[in-house]
């Protein structure tokens, strides 16, 4: 199954619920075209939510790599919410999860930002 | 050894091929999907980065398990990969780099990894040693 994803506000704060496989193929750049989508329509509180994600390889530690450098440079803020063991095995192997900030609780992740 | 076109779904029949073998050789569910993981990588970099997705060259692989470890060779008919050309994806300043964790990832989570240059093309070798069964999580 390839990535699928949904959008909701809470709190002004953008909530993307990932889905599936973020892998490289026909939905590769799926991600970070979401975020700017979201961006442009004037959101920069933005927090993915990968409880549903069930695989990811080195693409889409790429994807959400991107999709993060996207908002910062748009003065924006991207959190990530809900890891699976693996990809949080994965984040902390490639060092990517100090880069990220990282939440378990989607109330108390809203109001972080 | 199994001979394949250089496409995505290439890609995606080894991938599933090195979990059946994980399965097989009795790792678990994580240290399975972790192969199949590694797996896609070197797939990935055979069609992909050494192939191009020429329709012309081929991705060749084969599995081999035995009671000592499992073994994944995948090769491919490019130009040849240029190890001292792989960033360190840890180095701070590659740390937001979109690519290169491949060989990373797959050094990181296989016992060993070795490259050995083809004519054309590279032979990348991942062995998984079955004792670690014993002790996964």
């Amino acid at each position: 199954m390839s990535m699928t994803s949904s959008t909701r506000v809470v709190d002004g704060v953008t909530i993307l619920d990932l889905s599936g496989k973020i892998t490289l193929g026909k939905e590769s750049g799926t991600l970070r075209d979401t975020v700017l989508a979201i961006i442009a329509k004037g959101s920069k509180k933005i927090l993915v939510n990968l409880a549903q994600v069930s695989y990811i390889d080195s693409s889409g530690l790429g994807e959400l790599v991107a999709a993060y450098t996207a908002v910062k440079n748009a003065g924006g803020e991207l959190k990530l919410l809900n890891l699976t063991t693996k990809v949080r095995d994965l984040l902390v192997i490639t060092k990517l999860v100090t880069v990220f900030d990282v939440k378990d609780d989607e109330a108390s992740a809203v109001g972080s930002f | 050894m199994l001979t394949l076109e250089s496409s995505l779904g290439s890609v995606e029949t080894l991938e599933a091929l090195a979990e059946e073998y994980a399965f097989a050789a009795g790792f678990g569910e994580e240290m399975a999907s972790h192969i199949a993981m590694v797996a896609r990588e070197a797939a990935v970099n055979a069609a992909m980065h050494g192939n191009g997705f020429s329709a012309e060259k081929r991705v060749r692989a084969s599995f081999e398990l035995d009671e000592r470890a499992l073994t994944i060779r995948i090769a491919d008919e490019g130009k040849g990969l240029d190890l001292g050309t792989v960033k360190d994806p840890l180095a701070a300043e590659n740390l937001l780099r979109t690519s290169g964790r491949g060989i990373f990832l797959m050094k990181a989570l296989m016992d060993e990894v070795h490259f050995r240059k083809l004519t054309p093309g590279t032979e990348i070798t991942m062995v998984k040693h079955r004792i670690q069964k014993e002790t996964e999580a």
